[in-house]
């Protein structure tokens, strides 16, 4: 677990640091990552095909799914909102509000579901309100999608606002003076530069939510079949000592994962 | 919602307005209610009564614990992290694109799949976990396991800081300074390191952050123990499955003090370090001109 902290110039002294920081590497990542991969072999595709179509195990991926999609959908339309209020406008509280969008990076998860359920739960008035118009949030899978619309929250305007920050004014003016209007000028002008960084933050977001625990765990009540995510059946299953279950949809997660994460920092790449 | 529209206008319009009333109740009901819910709950039955709940053994010891897990996490991905861009950004090896990518698969990974592969490698029915436990160094269920978990979900941070700026800089000064025949070492602490180092706080700053809120991996790695060692997010966990709702707001209420003013922290870290940008423009412009192959731009 050594690294030595400085550049040599000379080649030997660069090598050493080279391995010593490529070692520390394997032994944090690769030997897990390895171990991962030589259980899910020995397992086989057959076991781990059982694992994953397995109906609570199928309900949790599908859940999960689901839900951060349902997130990103509102994270793209609020998000790009945030960010073009937070970019164009002024208004009292903006520098506040602009501080506090990384709010949910900083805080922990498991006191972020803890926050909600105080807004949202059962023993609030605004819980207690809206569970008599048979809205409960906390509990339901409403409140997974709340949770990671709170987790998640930053993406989107942080990806989006240095684009509409550094948006040469000249190409809007010009549509303006050729007599489009403002909604013209945003969906045809403004919104195509915005897309990649859009998608970026879609995928950030999406990524992310796939495995979101903390915050769920407090929100979702964990019920087989109606509540629980994917991670929280990945702990379910390590908890009753079923590795090869909880090896299975963990495998699709992180590929989904992956994979939405690739996407956006291509997204990002290409904004550059 | 209302779509946006660019604001061309001196005075705001009424939709206008309306755009950013509506951006406002949302950040209000999403981010800002439920902190302030948290605040009121955890204070409710008085100062006094938090306090005590604070100060009760367990909520102590668990802060101890995560403040243990914090400094030792900090220290070894800090020192990892300065190393390892240092490689990434001035040396050409076979292998580099690899390592650049295995390095952002912490951020792919739900902490608590990074648990699980934990507990698969070093798990009490692993053939290294049972070894390590004869010899009496169990990892799983222990500090060890706790403090891997925290090293594997902040590895990335501080080199996706630290590398930007190795870049941006170029290896000019450090080659002057040892054809004038300084040593690595001063090489290092007299050029290198005050070029990082907003950089490397600001890193730094982002690994505390995120491993005294860790709560996935942890959780899975400590097992479902009774009377086990809790961190202080395991704590509120706990306190929550055991129906001590208070206890779960004051801790969780110090958790959230921290992390704003982590928050906070890195907001002045970005600000001092974009004026030292702007100072040093000239000579990182000239630097520029003289720069090797650009690595592939920052993930996130």
């Amino acid at each position: 677990m050594s690294s030595t902290a400085a550049e040599r110039p000379t080649s030997r002294g660069g090598k050493l640091l080279r391995w010593s920081c490529l070692g520390y590497l394997g032994i944090v990542i690769l030997f897990p990552l390895t171990a991962v991969v030589v259980r899910a072999v020995s397992a086989g595709p057959a076991r781990l095909w059982t694992e994953i179509t397995n109906p609570f195990a199928w309900h949790a991926i599908r859940l999960s799914m689901t839900t951060a999609a349902v997130m990103v959908a509102i994270s793209v339309v609020t998000g790009t909102a945030t960010a073009w209020v937070l970019a164009r406008y002024e208004f009292p509280g903006k520098g506040f509000v602009n501080a506090l969008v990384d709010l949910p990076f900083a805080v922990p998860t498991i006191v972020t579901g803890l926050m909600l359920v105080a807004l949202f739960g059962p023993t609030s008035t605004l819980g207690v309100v809206l569970s008599g118009f048979g809205m409960g949030i906390i509990y339901e899978q409403s409140g997974i999608v709340l949770a990671l619309l709170f987790v998640c929250y930053p993406f989107v305007v942080r990806s989006v606002q240095p684009v509409l920050e550094n948006l040469d004014p000249a190409e809007e003016e010009a549509a303006a003076t050729m007599g489009a209007s403002r909604w013209l000028i945003f969906r045809r002008v403004i919104l195509p530069s915005l897309v990649p960084s859009i998608v970026s933050g879609a995928g950030l977001s999406f990524s992310r939510a796939l495995g979101e625990f903390g915050s769920v765990v407090m929100v979702a009540g964990n019920r087989p079949m109606a509540t629980k995510t994917a991670p929280l059946y990945v702990y379910g299953e390590v908890e009753g000592f079923n590795l090869e279950g909880a090896l299975a949809v963990s495998l699709v997660l992180l590929t989904c994962s992956l994979v939405s994460l690739v996407l956006a920092s291509k997204m990002s790449e290409r904004q550059g | 919602m209302k779509p946006p529209k660019p604001a061309t206008a001196p005075e705001m319009t009424w939709p206008q307005r309306f755009l950013i009333a509506a951006v406002l109740a949302w950040f209000g009901l999403l981010i800002f209610g439920p902190a302030v819910a948290l605040v009121r709950r955890a204070l409710a039955p008085g100062i006094g009564a938090f306090l005590t709940k604070l100060t009760e053994p367990d909520a102590l010891e668990s802060l101890w614990l995560t403040a243990k897990i914090t400094v030792a996490v900090t220290i070894a991905n800090t020192v990892f992290g300065i190393g390892m861009a240092l490689v990434l950004v001035r040396q050409r090896f076979w292998g580099r694109r690899l390592t650049d990518g295995v390095l952002d698969l912490p951020f792919a990974v739900s902490p608590v799949i990074a648990g699980l592969m934990l507990i698969i490698l070093y798990g009490p029915r692993s053939t290294l976990g049972s070894r390590l436990q004869a010899i009496g160094f169990p990892i799983v269920y222990h500090l060890p396991g706790m403090i891997l978990a925290g090293l594997f979900v902040t590895l990335p941070l501080v080199v996706r800081s630290v590398a930007p700026i190795l870049e941006e800089v170029g290896s000019d000064q450090e080659d002057v300074a040892s054809t004038l025949g300084a040593d690595w070492w001063t090489t290092f602490r007299r050029i290198t390191l005050p070029t990082i180092r907003w950089g490397v706080a600001y890193g730094a700053a982002l690994v505390v952050a995120r491993s005294l809120g860790e709560f996935g991996a942890l959780l899975v790695v400590s097992g479902n123990i009774i009377g086990r060692t809790q961190t202080a997010t395991l704590y509120v966990h706990d306190q929550v499955e055991s129906f001590e709702p208070h206890g779960a707001y004051v801790m969780s209420v110090v958790l959230a003090g921290v992390s704003f003013f982590m928050l906070i922290t890195l907001e002045i870290i970005r600000n001092r370090s974009h004026d030292k940008e702007y100072a040093s423009e000239e000579q990182a412009d000239a630097a520029k001109t003289s720069r090797g192959k650009i690595r592939p731009t920052r993930r996130h």
